[in-house]
């Protein structure tokens, strides 16, 4: 050093670029989880006291299997990215607001430890950590897990009365043989605002197109996802409906109710389960949409929105392989290039 | 006037209304021999030796090669090696001032360029030392002479700027926007173009107005404002958002029929051309919150980085980076001592707690590099690819395209470290290639 001063510095030494846009994982999950705050507060509205139990103890336990399995495995703690928080509330809000304790807590260690943890923590898991759960739930507490309570305290002053899900209804009318129009559904205003029975958090289709629409505009959510998903549900059971409409519910049911927006907006647009071009986004959509329309309108369940997700979330190597963009100055595939030239 | 890809930092630009200041004469500086992408020159001065300023102390060696200049009359105190900003020692001349700061008696000026050849403009712009003054610093004379099969019909002018914080190149066009236009003449004529566009961001309209106002009748050159968006500087990029031309994958812009110069390096060409001055001197803007008194400040080339903070009230004490060039694609500097070259646009004074910490956390597949890389790559997985050491697979993901510009880092949720993977990744990729070959043959 020949010049004084130059010497008092201590310089950090890294290679460019040298300032960052500020956003990071935590950030991301703080703006999803604020967006499916009014998803939240519909199903407390509700259902009640019980699905706020459901959402606290989802939470909880999440966060605490989370940093279980930090422990265990010798790996820094994750709490703060917010990740472990966000999987909390998105399972509570797919399970029914009479859960036992019991079942919320095997679904969070579920989500964290089989659907995160074993593959190396956040950014390696290869499906959506709180379907993982969901669905675990599903195939082996079937009862409980479809133990649907229907919001009508609002205007009978009871608690709530059980009973299924509209697509439910419909998949036992159509197993009865018997014509839609036999069985009672709830009318679009109440499919929109959510006065009907479901998943705590699946309601309210209002509330949730609220949320989905902060994260849109914040731009942490592409429009492919959502768009492909209900676009292709819309498509397929709009035509379903037309050539069967005693045996198939209009499309306008098909994406009020259940989990369709929940699923659209929130889980299969997971960023670490879902392709990373644009491209590779729509037909993910698009695929998580025709699935669950052929189960919904062909399978055993009624709902199909996570297994859809699920199985889609496998095929997302694929889908980012086979979508990559186009390189600048690419100026044809290679495919075209090797035609033979005179 | 676009391109898709890209981001839009928070530019900075505080001296974007600061006249440029003249740095007073040092009493030494030190010329580094390699300041140009190809070969250095020869060192052609001896210990001891007086020199006038302007006065070669390299001849060229080779095609892609130009020689560098005394800044001040004075004598050869050494030549050895010393710090040179890219991190290692490096040959170097130093200079003691005499302070007489006497021209070399060689130089005079080579009167209108409309007067002079293609080849003579070449050879005196080559004679001059001058390079790309944008920061990636190639000879300009070899991009003037594109060989025969490759006819360039177009010469584009980049004043796009669109690294954060600069500003050298938006007070050159203010300040002197005759003799930028006099300079963009004399290329068209060395490169033999009757057509040239300026590229300028959108954030320095009066840039633009001052050469419009400025273009000289009789010549075609269009002035051109484009969408303030990094890296709109970047010469495909520029190239693309001005003509729709596409330079193709691994070619250069002479591909695509354009040669692309920095409007800095046009002025420069004039001063050479009507002066007869070689290059020994440029804007730098001297910013950044760690540093006192932001400047654009006309710098000797050789002045050591030191002196010029010095002469811009020194560095704050919470100082955490010195760069060279932008924050997005600027060279970090661990020595002061180490001198300003001729593709030295910027010294950027950054404090720690505005500078990116880069921790390698795992991806998670945000997807927003994919829609910041303004070369259409997928870098969330050319970076797991490095990661895991798949080296063979990075060609299918096309590495050697990326242009190291940031823009991907920059937005990288995890703050993965994604240049210095690709840095990285390109060597690898390109010994693997090698060895590909060599088990063919």
């Amino acid at each position: 050093m020949t010049s004084p001063g130059p010497g008092d510095f201590k310089f950090i030494i890294s290679v460019s670029p040298h300032v960052h846009s500020g956003q990071d994982v935590r950030s991301v999950m703080r703006d999803v989880i604020l967006a499916l705050v009014p998803g939240v507060l519909a199903g407390i509205w509700f259902f009640g006291f019980d699905a706020f139990r459901v959402l606290v103890l989802a939470v909880l336990g999440c966060v605490a299997f989370e940093i279980g399995m930090n422990r265990l495995l010798g790996r820094a703690s994750t709490i703060r990215d917010l990740s472990a928080a966000l999987t909390g509330v998105l399972l509570a809000m797919n399970l029914p607001s009479g859960s036992p304790w019991w079942l919320i807590i095997v679904g969070s260690g579920v989500a964290i430890i089989l659907g995160k943890a074993i593959y190396g923590g956040l950014g390696y898991n290869p499906f959506n950590p709180a379907l993982v759960a969901r669905v675990f739930l599903l195939i082996s507490f079937p009862v409980q897990m479809t133990h649907w309570v229907v919001p009508a305290g609002i205007t009978t002053g009871l608690d709530g009365i059980t009973g299924a899900t509209p697509l439910g209804a419909a998949k036992e009318a159509a197993g009865l043989g018997k014509s839609l129009s036999e069985t009672i559904l709830p009318d679009t205003l109440q499919l929109l605002l959510g006065n009907v029975g479901g998943s705590f958090g699946e309601v309210s289709a209002l509330a949730l197109l609220l949320g989905g629409a902060f994260l849109l505009y914040r731009g942490i959510i592409r429009w492919q996802i959502p768009v492909g998903f209900i676009g292709s549900v819309v498509v397929i059971t709009g035509i379903a409906h037309l050539l069967q409409p005693d045996r198939y519910l209009g499309p306008v049911v098909h994406v009020l109710a259940g989990g369709l927006i929940l699923g659209a907006f929130f889980m299969a647009t997971d960023m670490v389960t879902s392709p990373v071009t644009r491209t590779g986004m729509l037909v993910f959509g698009i695929g998580c949409g025709v699935l669950t329309s052929v189960i919904r309108l062909w399978g055993g369940y009624p709902e199909g929105v996570s297994f859809a997700i699920l199985l889609m979330n496998a095929l997302t190597p694929l889908i980012d392989r086979y979508t990559r963009p186009r390189v600048f100055g690419q100026v044809s595939r290679k495919l075209f290039e090797e035609a033979p030239s005179s | 006037m676009k391109f898709k890809g890209g981001i839009h930092p928070d530019y900075h630009k505080l001296t974007a209304d600061h006249a440029t200041v003249v740095m007073p004469l040092l009493k030494r500086y030190v010329i580094p021999v390699s300041q140009h992408i190809g070969t250095p020159g020869e060192i052609i001065v001896e210990r001891g030796q007086e020199v006038g300023r302007g006065q070669p102390l390299t001849s060229p060696a080779g095609f892609v090669s130009v020689s560098v200049h005394a800044p001040t009359s004075g004598k050869v105190k050494k030549i050895a090696d010393f710090p040179h900003p890219l991190g290692k020692a490096q040959p170097a001349v130093e200079i003691t001032s005499d302070g007489e700061d006497a021209w070399f008696e060689d130089i005079a000026g080579h009167g209108d360029w409309r007067d002079l050849t293609p080849a003579r403009l070449k050879n005196i712009i080559r004679d001059a030392g001058l390079v790309g003054l944008g920061g990636a610093s190639f000879p300009t004379h070899v991009k003037l002479s594109p060989p025969k099969e490759k006819p360039v019909d177009l010469l584009i002018l980049n004043g796009a700027e669109c690294e954060p914080y600069l500003t050298s190149d938006h007070r050159v066009m203010l300040e002197h926007p005759a003799e930028v236009m006099e300079g963009i003449g004399l290329l068209m004529r060395a490169l033999g173009v009757r057509k040239a566009l300026v590229g300028i961001e959108n954030n320095k309209v009066d840039a633009g107005e001052a050469l419009k106002r400025a273009r000289p009748v009789d010549l075609d050159i269009k002035v051109h404002l484009l969408e303030t968006k990094y890296p709109q500087g970047s010469e495909k990029h520029l190239i693309y958002a001005l003509t729709k031309r596409q330079v193709p994958a691994g070619g250069l812009p002479m591909d695509s029929g354009v040669v692309v110069q920095n409007v800095g390096t046009a002025l420069s060409c004039h001063d050479a051309v009507k002066l007869g001055r070689p290059l020994t001197e440029r804007v730098v803007t001297v910013t950044g919150s760690a540093v006192r008194e932001p400047a654009n400040v006309m710098v000797r080339v050789g002045t050591p980085v030191a002196e010029v903070i010095d002469f811009c009230g020194g560095l704050t004490g919470d100082v955490g980076k010195v760069i060279f060039g932008g924050p997005m694609m600027g060279i970090v500097q661990s020595n002061l001592a180490a001198p300003v070259l001729k593709g030295t646009s910027g010294i950027l004074c950054l404090v720690e707690s505005e500078i990116s910490q880069f921790q390698g956390a795992p991806c998670i597949r945000c997807g927003n590099c994919v829609d910041a890389c303004p070369m259409f790559l997928v870098p969330s997985i050319m970076g797991l690819l490095v990661e895991r050491n798949r080296f063979a697979d990075l060609g299918e993901y096309h590495i050697t395209d990326c242009i190291e510009c940031g823009s991907c880092a920059y937005v990288c949720l995890s703050r993965r470290p994604l240049v210095q993977f690709f840095k990285r990744g390109k060597l690898e990729w390109h010994e693997h290639v090698k060895q590909l070959e060599g088990s063919v043959s």
